[in-house]
């Protein structure tokens, strides 16, 4: 009898420490969450809300007078990120699906490795490849008179994404039954139509996430671009103009700002806001993911 | 399996004993942040000074000027470099937060700004300088030049290069938006070198090729006048800087937190003696007269 409430306890006191780390990640979301939020209010209290989001002017430190705009690094971001996910995504999956269903699996076995490696890589040193090699090139392939634009920016988080992109989707495509691909091919369809046809459908949701997490690398990612883009404020005039991000803003301004000062929680809402973009963006792809399962189901 | 389990201990032990021992010379380490501008400076002045001083150690770090004082204030520095002098909000903040500060000139700089080699343009008015950073011009042949769009290259707003350029060329006007705000004097060299209509402003240590030194041949460094009437003068002409004529010249800071002791005290004397300010010679640097050493060491006290 005393044996068994022993092992009850010992039953209940291991079901609270599972239930502790499962609840922990909420917690600490919610901490970060609610930390930003408080932090970024009082910025409204001198900050026109309307001025935050409409201006295109940050100029925090001027001598002249102080503006608050996020629009033109919001801009920014998404350019950035977006180029990023136009050169990352067809080579991502192009590089995947050659790995699961054309290479050979001594090829495979030592190109997967590699590809992951790329992913070690310290953002720094990406960004300084951005000044010193990617920079100049790109100056002489659309005859402007440097690099630190957009695009180079773009293409350096590319590569910081294709790792990421490459190997989950990569995953997933492998994880696809042979029963799929055996009926397809049974079926007279070739290699190409059962690829696509048949593997990449099957395995979109997995694809589809290894995309998510990549743009999530994309939009986060600060060293690189505050490095390589240049970080002119102004709002950009296309892809071959200097951009600043919103990640670089913080990056720049926070190690100098007075505390509790208007413009650090101007900073703070600019996390706030980024916060939520990328939340967002979870979000959705959580929704697709979802809509896609049952309908397989 | 006790031979394992001493092992065990004795490791452990071993580990405690690294452990403090890191511990205990990071406490005594002096920490030094800030200016961007003079951080190799320093660090060789401290490489020197830890040569002729066996068992003294100090880390310099970079991150600017209004890190560097931010740093200070919040005490996690114990010397602050700075490019600028301290703005009236940083003073306050230091009075709220009773830290004393006692500010030391260790060099002037001849603020330098650079072009691509491929200018044609040698010297420039102060004026005209303001404006293209301004962006009141924005093409190189409106200042004589070839018809290029001039691209812009400065610095980030923790830079106290950045500050001071603006209170003393701009006018105290915003920059440009269009300005490359770069992380650091190399990058803005890097930049020019590579940008045909490129202009940047470094402090400089940062022109002068650290073999030969002399100014590096890859870049030009432009003369500066006051104003139309005046002579340009180069930033390398150190009996302009010294007489003001070179208009962008400035003095370069250390502050620390009360009266200097200990290490830190010995390490601000080493700068001040005549081996010191030779180093800040040799790194391209101008140095302090005797008024201004008798004020630091009036400082010290």
């Amino acid at each position: 009898m005393k044996k068994k409430k022993f092992s009850d306890l010992k039953e209940s006191v291991i079901k609270a420490f599972f239930f502790t780390n499962g609840i922990l990640t909420v917690m600490i979301l919610f901490g970060i969450f609610a930390l930003l939020l408080f932090t970024a209010i009082p910025a409204f209290r001198e900050i026109d809300l309307k001025e935050f989001f409409t201006s295109h002017q940050w100029n925090p430190t001027s001598p002249v007078k102080e503006h608050y705009g996020i629009l033109s690094m919001v801009a920014g971001t998404f350019m950035v990120s977006l180029g990023a996910m136009i050169i990352a995504i067809p080579i991502g999956i192009g590089t995947a699906s050659y790995l699961s269903d054309v290479a050979h699996w001594k090829v495979r076995e030592i190109v997967k490795p590699i590809v992951e490696i790329l992913a070690g890589i310290p953002s720094v040193v990406i960004g300084f490849l951005g000044i010193v090699l990617f920079g100049p090139i790109l100056a002489k392939i659309f005859g402007t008179s440097n690099g630190l634009n957009a695009i180079n920016g773009s293409l350096l988080l590319a590569i910081m994404a294709l790792p990421t992109i490459v190997s989950i989707s990569e995953d997933s495509l492998s994880a696809v039954p042979k029963t799929y691909s055996d009926a397809s091919l049974a079926l007279g369809a070739n290699r190409w139509q059962t690829l696509v046809r048949v593997k990449l459908p099957a395995s979109l949701s997995g694809i589809i996430a290894a995309v998510m997490l990549g743009m999530g690398r994309a939009i986060g990612e600060t060293m690189t671009v505050l490095m390589a883009t240049g970080n002119a404020p102004a709002f950009p005039r296309g892809f071959l103009s200097s951009i600043r991000t919103m990640t670089a803003t913080i990056a720049i301004e926070l190690g100098e700002v007075p505390y509790y000062s208007t413009h650090y929680y101007a900073l703070f809402a600019v996390g706030l806001v980024l916060f939520l973009i990328t939340f967002i963006l979870n979000l959705l792809s959580d929704v697709i993911l979802n809509k896609y399962q049952e309908r397989e189901q | 399996m006790k031979g394992k389990k001493l092992f065990l201990i004795g490791t452990l032990l071993l580990g405690f004993i690294f452990a403090s021992g890191t511990v205990y010379s990071a406490k005594r380490m002096i920490q030094i942040k800030g200016s961007d501008t003079i951080v190799n400076l320093v660090q060789i002045l401290s490489e020197e000074f830890m040569a002729r001083n066996p068992g003294k150690a100090i880390a310099v770090m970079g991150g600017g000027s209004g890190t560097g004082i931010a740093a200070l204030i919040n005490g996690t520095c114990d010397i602050a470099n700075h490019s600028r002098p301290m703005k009236s909000k940083e003073k306050i903040l230091c009075k709220e937060k009773r830290v004393d500060t006692r500010t030391f000139v260790i060099a002037i700089d001849g603020l330098s700004v650079i072009v691509h080699k491929d200018n044609p343009l040698k010297e420039m008015i102060m004026e005209k300088i303001g404006a293209i950073y301004r962006g009141d011009i924005t093409n190189w042949k409106e200042v004589g030049g070839p018809d290029m769009v001039i691209s812009l290259y400065g610095r980030q707003s923790n830079s106290g290069t950045f500050v001071f350029f603006q209170e003393h060329v701009l006018g105290k006007q915003d920059y440009s938006p269009h300005m490359k705000r770069m992380n650091g004097n190399a990058q803005i060299v890097e930049g020019v070198i590579q940008d045909k209509s490129g202009i940047g402003y470094v402090g400089v240590g940062y022109v002068i090729d650290t073999k030969s030194r002399k100014i590096r041949n890859d870049l030009t460094v432009l003369n500066v006048a006051k104003n139309a009437e005046s002579k340009a003068y180069s930033p390398m002409d150190k009996a302009a800087v010294d007489s003001g004529d070179y208009p962008v010249a400035r003095p370069l800071f250390q502050s620390t937190n009360g009266k200097p002791e200990g290490d830190v005290a010995l390490f601000i004397k080493f700068i001040n003696s005549p081996e010191g300010q030779k180093i800040v010679e040799r790194e391209g640097f101008f140095p302090i007269g005797k008024d201004i050493i008798s004020d630091n060491f009036k400082n010290m006290k």
